[in-house]
């Protein structure tokens, strides 16, 4: 599909916010010319299913709605993925299955049924991934898409943030598999680089992985934890944090406490969206099409 | 690698303590050598430690001795490297001699339930 044909067609279903192509996404900034997305996926992330508070007084529904939003994108993506914390954190091993099932029953109404599920530390650092693996199977995975290789690394199982060694080593059979130019998406929860230490928004054996990751030149990690957007490079890799679908958060490490923007009854659902990412084996260049939920 | 690379370990620390690394005056670890410092109790319990506010003098050794209560909480203070699991039930001191003036918080970082975001502190070291 031709790209502009493609953000057309996504502007028209769901209310494109913004279109960049950023550094980090191979070639379309080298060549200056777009890439041909030979397709796209959708990355959704942090819905905290269960959150009750002043942060979102909507939260039953916002789910609801990204679903609807995804629904209507004129275009259906390849699939979709959910970064992590798909739920709200309880110390209850019942409510926390009642959660991820009834989480699972809303995002069943997605017109795509190839959907990835990730966990985040709210699902699966209490017991170590146990309920999020009955619901969804394997908290670290690698699949093939049209070309491109996509790697979900689990930083939260452990309630230390860490991948861990075997995870790692994991992670590097699979990447010796390939060629050092293929091109490589990484789906992850946290930030694998020190974005705000203070904040916890880091993991702890994050820079392991990075040097892993660093001999392969086509390399672009999507995130969530964060509760917006943000870009950043390490060398040659780009990494992009999505909003999130309950509330959104500070600008990294911008006050004391990590707290919820409030909820602002003018502008509900403010902050809150999903992203389109479209992507071209051929090139490795990643396009970024985000959603906000309150234009939806 | 890191867009925001920690401040290097301004900090000298000793006990059960040892950071990975930035070694840079991190130097002259030895428990031998150590005096013995003044000791700050502090209880690390889902989801605050008590206190959360620990002042600190300029150079002076201090030993932080955690309770960890419920969980086996984390204390991170990433401005100055340090980091170390506080293992439920058990006492963990933590000897430390800042030598850098200013105000550094601290956090869990080891997820410890709905409230595990609120929990932190910060440690303050005056001249
Ligand atoms: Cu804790």
């Amino acid at each position: 599909m031709d790209r502009r044909n493609f953000l057309n067609l996504a502007a028209l279903g769901g209310g494109a916010v913004f279109v960049s192509s950023l550094p980090g996404c191979a070639n379309l900034g080298a060549t200056g010319k777009a890439a041909n997305a030979d397709f796209y996926f959708v990355q959704l992330s942090d819905v905290h299913w269960g959150y009750q508070g002043p942060a979102n007084p909507d939260a039953s529904v916002t789910l609801g709605k990204a679903v609807v939003a995804v629904n209507a994108l004129a275009v259906q993506p390849d699939f979709v993925v959910f970064t992590g914390d798909l739920t709200h954190t309880t110390d209850d091993p019942i409510e926390r299955r009642r959660r991820l099932r009834e989480f699972r029953q809303i995002v069943a109404d997605l017109k795509v049924k190839d959907v990835r599920f990730m966990p985040g530390e709210h699902d699966a650092s209490l017991d170590r991934g146990a309920a999020f693996m009955e619901f969804f199977g394997a908290t670290h995975y690698t699949f093939d898409h049209k070309g491109v290789h996509f790697i979900a690394l689990d930083n939260v199982s452990d309630p230390g943030a860490k991948i861990g060694d075997e995870q790692l080593a994991w992670l590097e059979a699979d990447l010796a598999k390939l060629d050092k130019a293929a091109p490589i998406v990484i789906l992850t929860h946290r930030p694998l680089f020190d974005l705000a230490p203070k904040w916890d928004w880091a993991t702890r054996d994050g820079a392991k992985a990075m040097q892993i990751l660093m001999p392969y030149q086509n390399v672009t990690v999507f995130y969530g934890h964060i509760h917006q957007e943000n870009h950043q490079m390490t060398g040659h890799i780009a990494h992009h944090s999505a909003k999130s679908l309950i509330f959104p958060l500070p600008a990294p490490g911008s006050q004391e406490k990590r707290t919820p923007l409030p909820w602002d009854p003018a502008t509900p659902y403010k902050g809150l969206g999903f992203r389109e990412v479209a992507t071209s084996p051929q090139t490795a260049a990643c396009t970024l099409n985000e959603f906000g939920l309150e234009r939806s | 690698m890191s867009a925001l690379p920690r401040r290097r370990a301004l900090i000298r620390l000793g006990g059960i303590l040892a950071t990975a690394g930035t070694a840079v005056l991190m130097a002259r670890y030895s428990q031998a050598e150590d005096p013995i410092g003044r000791v700050i109790e502090i209880e690390a319990r889902r989801f605050r430690y008590s206190p959360n506010e620990i002042i600190v003098k300029q150079g002076e050794v201090v030993i932080l001795t955690f309770r960890a209560v419920d969980f086996t909480h984390g204390f991170s203070v990433p401005d100055l490297n340090v980091r170390v699991d506080l293992i439920a039930g058990q006492i963990t001191p933590v000897r430390l001699q800042p030598i850098t003036v200013g105000r550094f918080p601290f956090l869990c970082d080891n997820f410890c339930g709905d409230g595990h975001e609120e929990m932190h502190g910060t440690l303050t070291v005056e001249a």
